[in-house]
């Protein structure tokens, strides 16, 4: 690509989509930030630790599991 | 970024956690944010979503900050990730909303069609290409405040405007258009 292919690229491209030139928000975003402060963290499912403490346990009681399951990992 | 920095004990506050040091860094840095984040996203609204994540990843992040250093920069450098993750979850194929600047005036010798045409080359770029080539060659942001942005040299960010105008050229032919 020689430098005129490379002009009109740009060329075209600012064309097509005009610069939005940074700017300002339309609100006070104050607001939205303590709302996201105050919500509490996800909370990890009681099903995935249920599921967890399973496998867990299966392969605390077969532990010659553990190679098969890391072959097809 | 502002060449005035916040005073040192407002930073060391922030440091420590300290809500009403946070609210001040808030205020005083959320237009910039928001101005670079609207340039990468050219989205408004999602452009103050990504506004409230970026300051929500400072907040988690106050501990690690170093008041020695501009935390305007550092401000940068999480805005451009959380634009970032947001063009590599949005879809290409997303309409641009209704509320971005008026366009300048058409050029005679570029057609709707053309133009339509390359905005949708350009929508199809991967994130790390769009974003060097929006900031480059639309925006016309310096190189270097790019490489810092995105925490890569200037070198990075050529190669990347290269690749960018390259895809698009290969894209526009695709579609049988010879630019």
């Amino acid at each position: 690509m020689n430098e005129h292919d490379q002009e009109r690229i740009d060329q075209l491209l600012k064309t097509s989509l005009p610069p939005m030139g940074g700017g300002e928000p339309r609100r006070d975003l104050w607001p939205a930030m303590l709302t996201r402060l105050e919500a509490r963290p996800a909370a990890i499912p009681w099903f995935d630790w249920a599921l967890l403490a399973a496998a867990a346990t299966c392969l605390a009681i077969f532990p010659g599991a553990i190679p098969v399951l890391l072959y097809h990992l | 970024m502002p060449v005035l920095e916040q005073p040192s004990d407002v930073l060391r506050q922030f440091c420590h956690g300290n809500l009403d040091a946070f609210e001040a860094l808030f205020r005083s840095h959320q237009g910039e944010v928001y101005g670079w984040i609207v340039r990468i996203v050219r989205d408004p609204s999602a452009a103050e979503d990504l506004t409230v994540e970026t300051f929500w990843r400072i907040h988690r992040a106050h501990a690690r900050f170093d008041p020695t250093r501009s935390f305007g920069a550092w401000a940068r450098r999480i805005a451009t990730n959380a634009a970032l993750d947001h063009l590599k979850t949005t879809r290409w194929e997303t309409d641009l909303p209704d509320d971005l600047p008026s366009r300048p005036l058409p050029d005679p010798g570029i057609s709707e069609e053309l133009r339509q045409k390359m905005a949708h080359a350009f929508r199809r770029l991967p994130p790390q290409l769009r974003i060097a080539a929006t900031l480059a060659l639309i925006e016309e942001r310096p190189y270097q405040e790019i490489a810092d942005a995105l925490g890569v040299s200037i070198g990075a960010i050529k190669v990347r405007v290269f690749r960018a105008r390259r895809l698009l050229r290969k894209e526009l032919k695709r579609q049988g258009i010879e630019p």
